[in-house]
C-alpha cells in the first residue's frame, strides 16, 4: 500500500540577516496511513518547518511532497487551502482557538468551509465534541475553560472534517502533566479508533514515547528513525 | 455560525477602543453634518428662489436706490406680470442684538409672487387696513413672543428714527425650506414718511421684484428691463432671484469654502483615528487570521473580517451620529434663528454623512486588511506564545 505522506529529497532553508539558513536537507521520508509518528530534535532542527510543509503552510525550495497522492508543492495557494480544509487537521501548542466563538462554534468553525447544512454542521461538530468528552462544554468560550478542555476542542476541530491526516506542533507543550497525558491519550484513540495519522512534533520524551515510531532531526537532516516503539508492541500495550 | 457574527463580535471585543472610536466617529459625522447644513443655510434663499422671479436693482450697486416711476416701465415689458418696490429696511428691536430682516413691499404684488407665503384671508385683510401694518414669519413671533395685535417699535438706522408697527399678520412657510423669520410692511408707509423727514429720499426704490409668465424667457425679459434704463442717470441690473442671492453667497464665500474644507478635515482626523484601530486590531489577530488560513479559508475571507469589522464600528458611529444631527440642529438652528433662518440637515446631508463614514470605514480597512490576507501562515502563528 502506498504511504499517505511521501517526501522526496525536500529543502528548505530561510534568509536571516542577508544569510541564508539552510533548514531541511534533501529530506526523503515515507509515512504510512495509519501512523503516529514523532518527530523530535532540538530547538532549530526543523522539525515545525518539516510539519508545516507537509501540512501545506509552508513551502519548501527543492524536492516533491506527495499527501495521500497528490504533489502539494505543485497546488497554488487557493488550491493548498482547499486541500487543508480537507485532508489536514491542525492541532497547535497554543490551541489557537478564536477566543469570541464557543467551543461548539470553534468546532463548527472549518465546516464553514464545506457544503454541508446548518442542521449537518452541527451534528458533525456536536460529534466531534463528545468523541473529546466536551459535550457538556458546547457553550463555553475558551477562556472559560482549562488549557486541557482547549487543547481537546482545538483536537474536536482537528477532526470534524475527518481528515486523513493530523499534524500536531508541540500539543501538550503549554500543558500540566495530567492534561498532557489526557490529550495524548485522546491522539492515541484518533489513531487507533479512528485510523487517523498523526505527525506529532514534540521536545518531550514522554509525549513521543507515545508515537509509533520517533524520527530525530538535527541540523536539516533526518539522522535515524527511532523505532523505539513498534506498532505491535504499543498496541500489545494498550 | 455566520461570518456576520464573527464580525460583530470581533468588533465588541475590546469594547473601550471600540466604544471610544464609535464616540470619535459620532463627533465627527454630527460636526460634519451640522457644518455641511450650515453651508446649506448659506445657500437657503438661493435654493428657496423662484424661477418665474427676476430682481431689479442699480447696476452700480445695491447702495444705490432707483426712482419708482422706473415700476410702471417695468410692468410694460412684454412677459412682466407683476412688479413689486422692494426696500431693506435695517432696523433693531430694542437692542442691536436684536437683528432680523424687515422689508418695505407692496404688499398685493409682492405677495403674488410670494406663494409660498401662506397668510389667513382674514389676517391679510387686517394688514392691508392698517398703513402700520406687518406681517411677520412664524419663527419671528416665536423668537419674541410676538402677537397679533403687538406693537413693535424698530429703530431704524438706514432710516432713522423709531418707527412704530402693529402685527396684523403672521405668516407660515409653505415648507422649511422657506424663510418664515421675516417682517414685512408697506412700503407706501416708508415712502410717505420718508417724503415727510428727508423728502430728497421719497419715490426711492431699493429693487424691484418682478414676476415674469414665462422663466424660460427670464434672460430676455431682464435685459429688456435694462435696456429701457440703458443711459440713464439710474442703469439697472435685472437678474433671476437665485442668481441675486448667490451674489450675497459669493460676497462670503470664502467663508463657505473654509467651513466645507473643515468639515472635510474633520473626517479626515477620524479616518486617522480609524485607521489607526483597525491596525492596532488586525496587528493583534495576525495569529488567528494566520490560523484560520491554516485551516482552509482563504485570503479573501480574511480581508472580509477585517473590512466587515471596520465597517460594522464606521457604520455604528455613522447611525448614531445622523440620529443625533437633527436634534442637534433643531437646537443650533433655534439659538443661532437670527443668523441662519433656514436651519435643516438635508437628505443630501444625510447621505454625505453615511457615505463619509463608509469611506472611512473601507480606507481605514484597506492596509490591515491586505496585511491580513497576505499573512503568511506559518509567520502568523509564530507570533503565538
Amino acid at each position: 500500500m502506498a504511504p499517505l505522506i511521501s517526501l522526496r529529497g525536500v529543502s528548505k532553508s530561510y534568509r536571516r540577516g542577508g544569510q541564508i539558513v539552510p533548514v531541511l536537507n534533501g529530506i526523503t521520508l515515507d509515512v504510512q496511513r495509519g501512523d503516529f509518528l514523532g518527530l523530535m530534535g532540538p530547538s532549530g532542527s526543523g522539525k515545525s518547518t518539516l510539519l508545516n510543509l507537509i501540512a501545506g503552510i509552508d513551502k519548501p525550495d527543492a524536492g516533491e511532497i506527495f499527501v495521500d497522492g497528490v504533489d502539494i508543492t505543485r497546488l497554488g495557494e487557493s488550491e493548498l487551502a482547499d486541500w487543508r480544509a480537507g485532508s489536514v487537521g491542525f492541532v497547535f501548542q497554543f490551541y489557537n482557538l478564536m477566543p469570541v466563538l464557543t467551543a461548539f462554534e470553534n468546532v463548527e468553525l472549518p465546516l464553514v468551509l464545506t457544503s454541508l447544512s446548518r442542521s449537518e454542521r452541527r451534528g458533525h461538530a456536536e460529534a466531534a465534541l463528545g468523541l473529546v468528552g466536551l459535550a457538556d462544554r458546547m457553550e463555553h468560550y475558551p477562556s472559560e475553560l482549562s488549557g486541557g478542555q482547549q487543547q481537546r476542542v482545538a483536537i474536536a476541530r482537528a477532526v470534524v472534517t475527518d481528515p486523513k491526516l493530523i499534524v500536531a506542533d508541540e500539543p501538550t507543550g503549554d500543558l500540566d502533566r495530567h492534561s498532557a497525558e489526557e490529550i495524548l491519550t485522546l491522539l492515541d484513540r484518533l489513531n487507533i479508533e479512528l485510523g487517523k495519522t498523526i505527525l506529532m512534533v514534540t521536545h518531550d520524551r514522554r509525549a513521543a514515547d507515545r508515537a509509533h515510531a520517533i524520527m530525530y532531526l538535527d541540523k536539516g537532516e533526518l539522522s535515524s528513525a527511532g523505532d523505539i516503539h513498534e506498532r505491535s508492541v504499543r498496541e500489545a500495550r494498550l | 455560525m455566520s461570518s456576520l457574527k464573527l464580525i460583530l463580535r470581533n468588533a465588541l471585543r475590546h469594547k473601550l477602543r471600540t466604544g471610544l472610536t464609535v464616540v470619535g466617529l459620532i463627533v465627527a459625522v454630527l460636526a460634519f453634518g451640522l457644518l455641511q447644513t450650515v453651508v446649506d443655510a448659506w445657500y437657503a434663499g438661493a435654493n428657496s428662489a423662484a424661477p418665474n422671479r427676476l430682481v431689479t436693482r442699480n447696476a452700480i450697486s445695491l447702495v444705490f436706490p432707483m426712482p419708482l416711476h422706473y415700476r410702471e416701465k417695468i410692468r410694460a415689458v412684454p412677459g412682466v406680470r407683476g412688479v413689486a418696490p422692494f426696500n431693506w429696511f435695517g432696523g433693531y428691536y430694542q437692542d442691536p442684538k436684536n437683528f432680523f430682516a424687515q422689508f418695505a413691499v407692496d404688499p398685493l404684488p409682492f405677495l403674488a409672487m410670494y406663494p409660498e407665503y401662506h397668510v389667513a384671508e382674514d389676517e391679510l385683510r387686517a394688514f392691508l387696513r392698517d398703513r402700520k401694518g406687518a406681517i411677520i414669519g412664524r419663527k419671528l413671533a416665536d423668537r419674541y413672543g410676538f402677537k397679533i395685535g403687538d406693537t413693535i417699535p424698530l429703530q431704524g438706522t438706514i432710516y432713522p428714527g423709531v418707527w412704530t408697527f402693529t402685527v396684523r399678520a403672521i405668516y407660515h412657510g409653505a415648507d422649511a425650506k422657506t424663510d418664515d423669520s421675516q417682517m414685512l410692511f408697506h412700503w407706501d408707509y416708508l415712502n410717505e414718511t420718508m417724503k415727510q423727514r428727508s423728502p430728497r429720499r421719497g419715490d426711492q426704490v431699493g429693487i424691484f421684484m418682478v414676476q415674469i409668465a414665462d422663466p424660460q424667457r427670464s434672460a430676455e425679459t431682464g435685459l429688456a428691463i435694462d435696456a429701457l434704463f440703458r443711459n440713464s442717470l439710474a442703469e439697472t441690473l435685472t437678474e433671476t432671484e437665485k442668481a441675486f442671492q448667490l451674489g450675497f453667497v459669493a460676497m462670503t464665500e470664502a467663508i463657505v469654502v473654509a467651513i466645507r474644507i473643515v468639515s472635510f478635515v474633520v473626517i479626515f482626523v477620524i479616518l486617522a483615528v480609524m485607521a489607526n484601530t483597525m491596525a492596532m486590531t488586525a496587528r493583534e489577530r495576525m495569529p488567528e487570521y494566520a490560523t484560520l488560513k491554516a485551516l482552509g479559508f482563504g485570503p479573501g475571507y480574511v480581508a472580509r473580517l477585517v473590512f466587515g469589522e471596520s465597517l460594522a464600528i464606521a457604520l455604528g458611529g455613522a447611525g448614531l451620529g445622523v440620529a443625533l444631527t437633527f436634534p442637534v440642529a433643531a437646537w443650533f438652528g433655534a439659538e443661532l434663528g437670527q443668523f441662519f433662518p433656514v436651519f435643516e440637515v438635508s437628505a443630501g446631508t444625510v447621505a454625505l454623512q453615511v457615505a463619509c463614514a463608509l469611506g472611512v470605514g473601507v480606507v481605514a480597512a484597506l492596509l490591515p486588511g491586505r496585511n491580513a490576507a497576505r499573512v503568511r501562515i506559518v509567520e502568523g502563528l509564530r507570533a503565538i506564545g
